[in-house]
């Protein structure tokens, strides 16, 4: 696949989204992505950043507008070779089946056997943490194991592009910091795509190589900041001063754009 | 990622086990404790109020009498009692089995449940006394009669529940199933069918209990012209024959049937989802 470095992950070309009743959740957006990129879509709610999310993995179709995986429409993203992976806010983990049974799940519906599905689940466990659970229920782990338990399920494909919807909005600060530093590891060695919903713009800085933000009611792109800041980030960062200076310029953006309310950035 | 420290120990390995509880503090003693206390109290009221105001036997006689009966006839009470539960069991497959496969069809498709719910509702308001007459009438076979009888009223629950379990997906995981394009077929076998557990068991449970009454019902409808060998039947013979005794103890082997069948349905809906759903798992 030489020759593809050039082409990039995600191309969004004025794609929009208008509900029936003509709610426009989603002006015209234009945004392209590269390889290895860390895209954050931060914004308060009603932006439409996780629409924008859902319809670059196929799970809303976009009431206008093309999108290109690869440079190809996102049903035929097999073809380039290329695998996505979705995380959502919530761990969405079947409760009936065991961590390692939820881990294999996209490798059961996609017809892998169970001779190489196996060792895929455990690397992939291993990878956050969880390789000692695999036999343990959902219901019997944290918040923050059944997220990470989630996000196994979603590496374990071996995707190259992972489109996270909040993943850590429901856990506490300290696990959300711990779960962040993990993710931007995993990034750097499987040389990850990643687009990253959140509404935090401290994630945004700790973990974006380039943060989008967009403004509510309608739902419309802003402007695009980069994070030009070395990886891998310690949690030094996050009491740096460059990281001080990067939350006050997206702080300065959203409060542009929301007319100054304040109550936009909970 | 390798080196973290767990947020949270997980409960099943948690600090060592303390000492056991006392006996009588323990849920499960209390279960079976406190409900055999009332018993015992209730029959020994009934057994001293029997004694003390001399109450005839023939309208109320004394649980030592009704014990004593339950022995005595006990191959004529057994014999019946192996005929209603024959007839229970069988609605109780039977509607076990319809219902599912009913459920299954109105979660095909809207337009089967719009156009065959009202009917499914129809079935269950209609009380089947009134009904029982003529399923006795067209079916030959008695004991095939009575067990559409009882089919029919323990058919509805299960269908109701069932549909309702296969409705009950969690939105987010068939999101996460669609994502992955899962098939019909897969997303009804690895994600309707294991939602619908849970709901499906609540209603095996209420069927049950319902299946006994309706065979129960049936046979009084049928009455001396049925079968003439169940429960129902020793109860109304013992009614025209004034011999109250036997008519309580038959009272007592059905009490007792339905108890057993609801309580065996409580153990397999343990059995089948206890380590998952929330509604069967032991908190605390």
């Amino acid at each position: 696949m030489s020759g593809t470095a050039s082409v990039p992950a995600v191309e969004v070309l004025s794609i929009e989204k208008t509900y029936p009743n003509g709610t426009q959740a989603l002006l015209p957006v234009n945004l392209t992505v590269q390889e290895g990129e860390f895209v954050t879509l931060l914004g308060p709610s009603g932006c439409g950043k996780s629409t924008l999310l859902k319809m670059i993995a196929g799970l809303l179709e976009p009431s206008n507008g093309r999108l290109l995986l690869w440079r190809k429409p996102v049903e035929q993203i097999e073809s380039s070779g290329h695998r996505l992976s979705f995380v959502f806010q919530e761990p969405t983990l079947m409760p009936w089946a065991r961590v390692q049974a939820n881990v294999r799940l996209p490798l059961d519906l996609a017809g892998v056997p169970a001779a190489e599905s196996g060792p895929r689940v455990h690397d992939a466990l291993a990878m956050v943490g969880l390789d000692k659970f695999a036999g343990h229920l959902p219901r019997e782990l944290s918040g923050g194991m059944q997220m990470r338990v989630s996000i196994a399920r979603g590496l374990v494909t071996q995707p190259t592009l992972l489109l996270m919807d909040e993943p850590f909005g429901a856990l506490d600060e300290i696990t959300r910091n711990k779960l962040d530093s993990d993710l931007l590891e995993l990034w750097q060695k499987k040389k990850l795509t990643v687009i990253f919903v959140t509404h935090s713009l401290y994630e945004a800085v700790y973990l974006s190589t380039r943060v989008v933000v967009m403004a509510a009611r309608p739902g419309r792109l802003i402007e695009e900041l980069r994070i030009d800041e070395p990886c891998p980030r310690g949690p030094e960062f996050r009491v740096s001063t460059a990281f001080s200076r990067h939350a006050k310029r997206l702080q300065d953006s959203l409060l542009r754009s929301s007319g100054g309310v304040e109550g936009a950035l909970a | 990622m390798n080196t973290m420290a767990e947020t949270k120990p997980v409960p099943s390995d948690a600090s060592p086990t303390p000492a056991p509880p006392p006996l009588l503090a323990r849920a499960e003693v209390q279960r079976i404790f406190y409900p055999s206390l009332v018993a015992v109290l209730l029959i020994g009221l009934w057994q001293w109020w029997v004694t003390a105001f001399e109450i005839p036997r023939f309208l109320v006689p004394s649980p030592l009498l009704v014990a004593q009966t339950l022995v005595a006839d006990a191959g004529l009470l057994f014999g019946a009692l192996f005929t209603t539960l024959k007839i229970t069991v069988f609605a109780f497959v039977c509607a076990t089995v319809l219902g599912v496969l009913i459920a299954f069809a109105f979660v095909q498709s809207r337009i089967i449940e719009t156009a065959l719910f009202p009917y499914a509702v129809l079935l269950q308001v209609t009380p089947i006394v009134a009904i029982a007459p003529l399923i006795i009438i067209w079916v030959k076979s008695p004991t095939a009669s009575l067990v559409i009888c009882a089919t029919l009223v323990a058919l509805f629950p299960i269908i109701a529940n069932t549909t309702l379990g296969l409705r009950s997906v969690d939105p987010g995981l068939m999101s996460y199933f669609k994502l992955n394009r899962a098939s019909r077929l897969q997303l009804l076998w690895r994600l309707r069918i294991p939602s619908a557990l849970p709901y499906f068991f609540g209603g095996l449970r209420i069927s049950s209990g319902l299946a006994l009454i309706g065979a129960v019902v049936a046979e009084f409808v049928a009455g001396t012209g049925g079968t003439g060998t169940g429960l129902a039947y020793q109860i109304l013979q013992s009614g025209y024959q004034l011999n109250i005794p036997r008519m309580f103890a038959a009272l007592l082997l059905i009490t007792v049937t339905g108890v057993l069948l609801f309580a065996a349905m409580a153990w397999l809906s343990k059995w089948a989802l206890g380590s998952w759903h929330e509604s069967e798992a032991n908190h605390g």
